[in-house]
């Protein structure tokens, strides 16, 4: 799949804001007042520009409210229905703790749910599809909320609380990566199946449909080197989870080594993200041969 | 509305026969000229006269190798546009309710002033038979010719689809998949017609019919040889002569 910036930039930031609201919702850190409104204009500047950064792939972005009417069958329209819920709620969390110094606990719980749900929605707008078998298994929608919950908590202050969820996304990351591996060969579409012709070794693309490129190899045939996903997978372990962990259990671990940390786990949180798209296998690809399996 | 019809009274689709197409893609032009000033939105071209044109298409013939264990390799061309899937994941995925399948004829198609461009219809087809307009934004797929099948202002040989009326090898034809006794139906049955892909799911309309094996004639390779000996064994008269004074220099 063509990594687009937009939709790297939407999944990567919007996960990381409704993480934090989730920790806020449900009161770690307990804030009010001045610090409060620092917590939220982060949550909300991270949870709406991603949200917002989305809309920069649309092709009619002026239609987007029409986004809303088909909650009952599409994952993108619920995404849109928890994504404002979620963002009105806390809304009024925020606003009673920042200018009221009352923490709603209910409606913290409540918004710290929609939170949770808004990323879910978002995960499974890629795990719903069957045509790219690298997205379609149930540890996508794991992956992307344990990253959410952690990179939320590191947003918290919640530093052992991070450290641990780091871990714990760190081996399902891993997981999602040796399932995914194998699975455009485990779900039996190949170009045999694809064209109903010959058998998978007897069949080739002889000649594409046409001699220069298109939407489909556009967004769909990225094809990315094994070896440089090699490095960038340990890149992104590194920076995404390693070190994050690590800074976290220095004792004594202040704003300076939390501000580093933070900035490692973005880092390598969009380098995962971007190979969440590049090496992610269209099976559409299979028609122009350019799929091995 | 994205929710599929829990049945549809018709299922109108294509049949298309791999055995007889010669690859032309006469259809795959037919289909852009009519659909690029009929139903919708033009089907763009992107730097059309430039180092690097492409555009929208709604139907493409790919041509595919098949060397099988034993007898003669064979090419294969393959016409693909939008299978009109019972099951179309394309459908359900949409976030406005733009794409949607008529529960009248089971027709695909995509209402385009709600279409906000986000191409996760595309992304959800297995088929690439959605392909987003680069200058309007908006999601191109087949229509079955909607806009020729039903209109009385054509001839009736023309109510047909654009590319099964210009087919010159008389390789696809189109008809109603849901009734039993349809001319495509039967035609289906007798030649062991298939799915594209069934491992999906998404109970595709149209309608493949396998090309059949090749003959093999490699024994059969000098059929014409013994009418065409170019040299005598054994010349006699005047190339016999000849023959022996060639030989003598």
């Amino acid at each position: 799949m063509h990594p687009a910036p937009s939709v790297i930039i939407f999944t990567s930031f919007s996960g990381l804001g409704f993480g934090l609201l989730l920790f806020l919702g449900l009161g770690f850190p307990p804030v009010t007042g001045w610090v409060a409104f620092v917590f939220y204009a982060i949550a909300y500047a991270l949870a709406v520009g991603g949200l917002l950064a989305s809309a920069f792939h649309l092709g009619n972005p002026q239609r987007a409210l029409k986004a809303f009417t088909q909650w009952k069958t599409s994952w993108l329209s619920r995404e849109a229905w928890l994504s404002v819920m979620a963002l009105l709620v806390m809304a009024v969390y925020a606003f009673c703790a920042v200018f009221l110094d009352t923490r709603l606990t209910v409606i913290g719980w409540i918004g710290a749910a929609l939170s949770l749900l808004t990323v879910y929605s978002t995960s499974m707008i890629y795990g719903q599809l069957k045509t790219v078998p690298r997205w379609n298994q149930p540890l996508t929608p794991v992956h992307l909320l344990t990253l959410s919950i952690a990179g939320g908590a590191l947003l918290a202050g919640q530093m052992t609380v991070a450290a641990a969820l780091l871990a714990l996304a760190a081996a399902v990351q891993v997981a999602h990566w040796q399932v995914g591996d194998g699975a455009l060969k485990a779900s039996g579409t190949n170009l045999a199946t694809a064209t109903g012709l010959g058998t998978p070794g007897s069949i080739r693309a002889f000649e594409p449909p046409h001699t220069g490129t298109n939407y489909l190899l556009k967004e769909f045939v990225h094809v990315v080197g094994r070896k440089h996903s090699r490095k960038l997978r340990m890149i992104a372990l590194t920076l995404g989870y390693g070190l994050p962990v690590v800074l976290l259990i220095i004792p004594g671990a202040g704003h300076v080594l939390g501000l580093l940390a933070v900035i490692s786990h973005v880092a390598g949180l969009v380098t995962s993200r971007w190979l969440f798209f590049a090496e992610a296998e269209h099976v559409v690809g299979l028609y122009y041969g350019k799929r091995s399996a | 509305m994205t929710e599929l019809p829990a049945s549809t009274q018709k299922k109108l689709g294509l049949v298309i026969d791999l055995d007889t197409c010669v690859g032309c893609h006469a259809c795959v032009i037919s289909c852009k000229g009519w659909n690029t000033e009929n139903y919708g939105a033009p089907l763009s071209d992107m730097d059309a006269y430039g180092a690097d044109p492409s555009g929208t298409f709604l139907n493409r013939v790919h041509s595919y190798e098949i060397t099988p264990a034993e007898g003669p390799a064979q090419l294969v061309h393959f016409p693909k546009s939008c299978l009109h899937c019972e099951d179309a994941p394309c459908v359900t995925v949409c976030p406005t309710g733009a794409s949607y399948k008529r529960q009248e004829d089971g027709i695909v198609l995509v209402n385009e002033s709600a279409c906000i461009g986000c191409g996760l219809c595309a992304w959800a087809c297995p088929y690439g038979a959605r392909e987003l307009d680069a200058l309007e934004g908006v999601m191109k797929k087949c229509t079955l010719c909607v806009d020729r099948i039903y209109n009385e202002n054509l001839p009736e040989e023309d109510r047909q689809p654009a590319c099964v009326r210009t087919c010159p090898a008389g390789a696809r034809h189109f008809g109603d998949l849901g009734d039993p006794d349809s001319d495509v139906s039967r035609l289906v049955a007798e030649r062991g017609g298939m799915d594209l892909m069934p491992e999906q799911g998404t109970k595709p309309v149209n309608k493949y019919l396998p090309p059949r094996p090749k003959q093999d004639v490699s024994h059969d390779m000098d059929i014409l040889a013994p009418f065409l000996e170019p040299v005598a064994e054994d010349p006699k008269g005047f190339l016999g002569w000849l023959d022996k004074a060639l030989e003598k220099l």
